[in-house]
């Protein structure tokens, strides 16, 4: 049995190990590549032959590129705290009180998940003009500020919790958003971290609405930034792996810092079904 | 009595805690989406200035435009092939994964890698990757094997599967992690028990684990199916031109849409098709509930 | 006292008033040389006007079409715009555009200062809408130092000739797969023009009847010959093949590549690259015949701008395509003066020269639906080569389909 595991183990490591490195050899590419000079762009090897950091001074010093970056982080940080704060409280409120038209809310909500942004577009472009949001963050950040999909990981997150706890409270003195925000909040922390880097990610690297909304380069995003090195005259390929790379460190960063709440998070929910 | 005043308050909390939320759904998704549904009627091009009601006309037009039957045929291809295989092939890393304990959260970190890098850049190298002798790497891979070279993504019978594996390679990490999770929380006592029965280690993971894991399952098949026909970034971003080729063997209903709508700038017949995703998307999530729910 | 007050206030209105600087906008793509040019061509718009601001604003080339429809519904769009002369008629035809002062703007000055099939491609139903600073033209790019090691300093003139110093050029690995292109087959390039404008004439026939209205490329000359002619380079004699190394600016730039058809508007991109040694001939002629494709980018006035905006915006468009602009423009950014006059002293210069006299024969397409047009002669060749169908099916398809798109324009 033992020695039986054993091999099974080694058998294992191996396997592993080989979709290791095909799931991250293109990601080597890419990196690799950003160091590469443009002339030595095409050779087949991975590694540069003569490595350079002309890649990354030339984006840091054209003009858009840190400007993007921020872009970027401000629309990512204040769409991913707003979807905490509102996901959870609308999760709290249709998973803790019943209320008339409950169920049509929530599935209405649900519903929104299968809505293609594709088909919103056109009118949020339109609404953005008549309004005069133009120009400004709000009209890059405003259809993300709440999410169908948080909404339903938070309400299956918190019908786990007991009512009995939220009646303690309440006869304790508590207010109801008091409860929401002192006892319920810190009890679905893993949620908030799975919720938290998901959305993260998806309005870190969102291309189409900030495509169409961005109306001059010092509105653009990073994704939508990057559309300048493909210009018609030619692909500058290191070029847009080096701005992929940047891009995607504050990702790898976020997501070694939540990985263990996203964990829990998600196998908590797991088990509700 | 006093039960219904109790009721009456939390009925009263319930929507003051909805307020901004309702608005906000209203507002942002269900009167642009109702919007978009009456637009599907009319021949609004974003270049002209009147607009028309034309009754059912887009919808005549796009079903018999051959364009857009492929490109619903495609669609319908890629859920078909990307949804099951990067649901079984998860499962299966999950439950490797899930075995070992040393450099577990390494191994985690390397395969979500592909999900958190932008799809944009993930679609460029690998559209490099694809590429026909000598610049490809699949193909200088294949001759050092002595086979012989593929065409890949200029070939109208393997393009699509090509978009495919890509997918399947960005999507693989999240589900793995989300199917990782649902592994841990199996309790062990289960697998002892079955274990000290004398059940082998398949029996074991295909009675007891894959049954335990029905709605992260679910989640995922549901999720992933979404995803699939949803496909648009890599498909635009790996064709010549964005065109979804060659020969529209790779274009999508976004696509579509997104060319009828920014291309054209006919924004009624790109309605009309974006009604038919969303019908599509309702399906087919419709059915999948409908048929993993019976079956547990 | 209050005489003093009102005398205050009236200056200060008089001195806003003197000062108020009207603003416009203009738009372009971002092209890194042309967004520097048009910069230093605004700064010295702006010392000559000092009453007139210019914004400038790029967008990338990519999206650029799908920006400015996006901004027209909405009214808020610029008010001079360069647009693609290819996507004129559909601005046109929708209100974008507005119809350029006669008293400036007339046959006369078309004549007088521009290539002759500028003012064709310019005008919708007599009015005219945009004038361009450059205009662009193709050529026959080689790698010299290819092309030495079989003895040559330059491609032959014929396109026969052509082909064979191509098959003699390119080069494969021991399993029969192109590892050297002779000459690229990149249709998604510019060779969907150099078939439609160029092999069409040469072999005979002509792609169009003179108003545009009816395509005739699959009625007169060779036919789907000629469609046939340019898979069978393809096929038969392997010297490329589409999306060799990507794209054929790239196994050019890369020095995999002996020969290429490309636009004067990647001399700036080659040149940029040390590692290339390249030359430039005109287009290959074919049974005796010469053509060449023609095409620009147009500067145009939207129908936002009113009053003095309309004056301002008038001011910047004359300046901007006045010959010291041509001038400045080429020397920036590599594109050729719209203007034959100054592009008079650019005619024996090795690398503008071919291209400049390219123009004098060549031929702009008239676009109905500039990517539809692009696709459907790329999907044509497609269909031969990676499907099998016959050319003559093909190439019918392609302009039965193209003749759906003209009946559909010339009917709304």
């Amino acid at each position: 049995m033992l020695k039986n595991d054993r091999k099974y183990f080694v058998f294992s490591y191996i396997i592993l190990g080989i979709l290791a490195f095909f799931m991250i050899f293109p990601f080597l590419w890419m990196i690799f590549s950003s160091f590469k000079p443009s002339w030595e762009i095409y050779d087949m090897k991975l590694l540069p032959s003569s490595p350079t950091l002309e890649n990354y001074k030339n984006i840091f010093t054209f003009s858009g590129f840190p400007k993007w970056f921020l872009n970027s982080s401000i629309v990512a940080f204040i769409t991913t705290f707003s979807v905490l704060f509102f996901d959870s409280l609308v999760g709290f409120t249709l998973a803790k009180y019943k209320f008339p038209g409950r169920n049509i809310l929530f599935i209405l909500i649900l519903s929104t998940l299968m809505i293609p942004t594709e088909m919103l577009v056109i009118p949020w472009y339109t609404m953005s003009q008549k309004l005069n949001w133009m120009g400004s963050y709000w009209s890059l950040m405003f259809p993300g500020m709440i999410s169908g999909f948080g909404i339903f990981l938070m309400k299956q997150f918190m019908e786990t919790i007991p009512d009995e706890l939220l009646d303690a409270a309440r006869i304790d003195g508590l207010s109801e958003f008091k409860i929401y925000w002192k006892i319920v909040l810190p009890l679905v922390k893993p949620a908030l971290g799975t919720l938290a880097i998901f959305n993260f990610i998806g309005n870190w690297n969102a291309f189409l609405w900030p495509l169409i909304v961005a109306q001059d380069s010092n509105m653009y995003t990073l994704p939508v930034g990057m559309a300048y090195f493909s210009s018609e005259a030619s692909f500058q390929w290191e070029q847009i792996m080096t701005g992929a790379t940047i891009s995607t460190i504050p990702l790898i960063i976020f997501f070694l810092i939540f990985q263990k709440q996203i964990i829990q998070g998600i196998a908590t929910q797991g088990l509700k079904g | 009595m006093k039960k219904g005043s109790l009721e009456r308050k939390y009925t009263i909390t319930a929507y003051t805690f909805l307020f901004v939320p309702i608005i906000f759904f209203l507002v942002v998704r269900f009167l642009p989406m109702i919007f978009s549904l009456a637009m599907s009627f009319t021949d609004w091009n974003l270049l002209s200035k009147d607009i028309n009601f034309i009754g059912f006309e887009n919808f005549a037009k796009i079903f018999s435009d051959e364009v857009f039957l492929k490109s619903l045929w495609n669609t319908i291809k890629y859920v078909i092939f990307g949804v099951p295989l990067v649901i079984f092939l998860s499962l299966i890393i999950a439950v490797m994964l899930n075995r070992i304990r040393k450099f577990q959260w390494l191994f985690r970190l390397l395969y979500v890698m592909p999900y958190i890098t932008p799809l944009v850049a993930v679609s460029w190298v690998w559209r490099w990757f694809y590429q026909p002798p000598p610049m490809g790497v699949f193909n200088s891979i294949l001759l050092n094997l002595n086979l012989s070279t593929q065409q890949f993504l200029g070939s109208t019978e393997q393009a699509l599967f090509c978009i495919v594996i890509t997918t399947v390679w960005v999507q693989l990490g999240y589900c793995i992690v989300i199917f990782l999770a649902g592994l841990q929380t199996i309790p062990l006592e289960y697998i002892e028990a079955a274990r000290i029965d004398g059940a082998s280690r398949r029996q074991i993971t295909w009675k007891i684990v894959v049954p335990l894991l029905k709605p992260i399952t679910l989640f995922l098949v549901v999720m992933q199916s979404i995803s699939f026909l949803r496909i648009f970034t890599q498909v635009y971003n790996m064709s010549v031109q964005g065109s979804g080729g060659p020969l529209n063997s790779t274009k999508p209903l976004v696509l579509y849409i997104y060319e009828k709508a920014f291309v054209n700038f006919d924004m009624g017949l790109a309605s009309s098709a974006s009604l038919i995703l969303f019908a599509l998307i309702m399906f087919i999530t419709f059915i999948q509930m409908k048929f993993l729910n019976e079956k547990s | 006292m209050k005489r003093a007050i009102l005398f205050a206030v009236l200056f200060i209105f008089m001195f806003s008033f003197a000062f108020s600087k009207t603003t416009i906008t203009y738009w372009q793509y971002f092209y890194k040389t042309k967004q520097d040019t048009i910069n230093q061509l605004i700064k010295e718009f702006e010392k000559e006007n000092p009453d007139i601001e210019v914004k400038h604003v790029t967008f990338p080339y990519e999206n650029y079409n799908q920006k400015v429809a996006a901004s027209l519904p909405a009214g808020v769009g610029p008010d001079v715009i360069n647009l693609f002369y290819g996507w004129l008629p559909m601005y046109i035809e929708s209100g974008y555009l507005m119809e350029l002062p006669k008293d400036t703007f007339n046959k006369d000055y078309f004549d007088n200062n521009f290539y002759p099939f500028v003012e064709k491609s310019v005008q919708y139903e007599g009015k005219y809408y945009a004038v361009p600073t450059a205009v662009r033209s193709l050529a026959l790019f080689y790698n010299k130092k290819i092309l030495k090691e079989i003895g040559l300093e330059q491609p032959p003139k014929n396109l026969n000739e052509v082909i064979e110093v191509a098959k003699k050029l390119s080069k494969y690995d021991k399993r029969g797969n192109l590892i050297r292109a002779g000459f690229t087959m990149q249709p998604s390039g510019q060779h969907h023009h150099w078939l439609r404008e160029v092999l069409v004439r040469q072999f005979g026939g002509v792609p169009y009847t003179s108003d545009n209205k009816t395509v005739l490329y699959d009625k007169t000359g060779a036919k789907s010959e000629v469609l046939q002619w340019y898979v069978d380079r393809i096929v038969k004699d392997n010297v490329g093949f589409p999306n060799f190394l990507n794209d054929d600016v790239t196994a050019f730039q890369s020095n995999m590549a002996a020969m290429t058809i490309d636009g004067s508007f990647r001399l700036g991109t080659l040149d940029a690259n040390r590692n290339l040694d390249y030359g430039v001939v005109e287009l290959p002629e074919y049974n005796g015949i010469k053509s060449n494709f023609a095409s620009f980018w147009a500067h145009g006035i939207t129908t936002n701008a009113k009053g003095e905006k309309l004056d301002a915006s008038v001011k910047f468009l004359e300046f901007i395509t006045s010959p010291k602009a041509m001038e400045l423009w080429l020397k920036n950014t590599g594109e050729l003066p719209a203007n034959p006059e100054v592009a008079l002293k650019y005619y024996d210069d090795p690398k503008y020269g071919p291209f400049l006299k390219g123009l004098e024969y060549a031929h702009a397409t008239f676009f109905a639906d500039e990517k539809a047009q692009r696709e459907l002669m790329m999907n044509a060749i497609d269909e031969v080569y990676l499907k099998d169908v016959s050319a003559e099916d093909a190439w019918k398809k392609a302009a039965d389909t193209e003749q759906k798109i003209l009946d559909e324009f010339w009917n709304k």
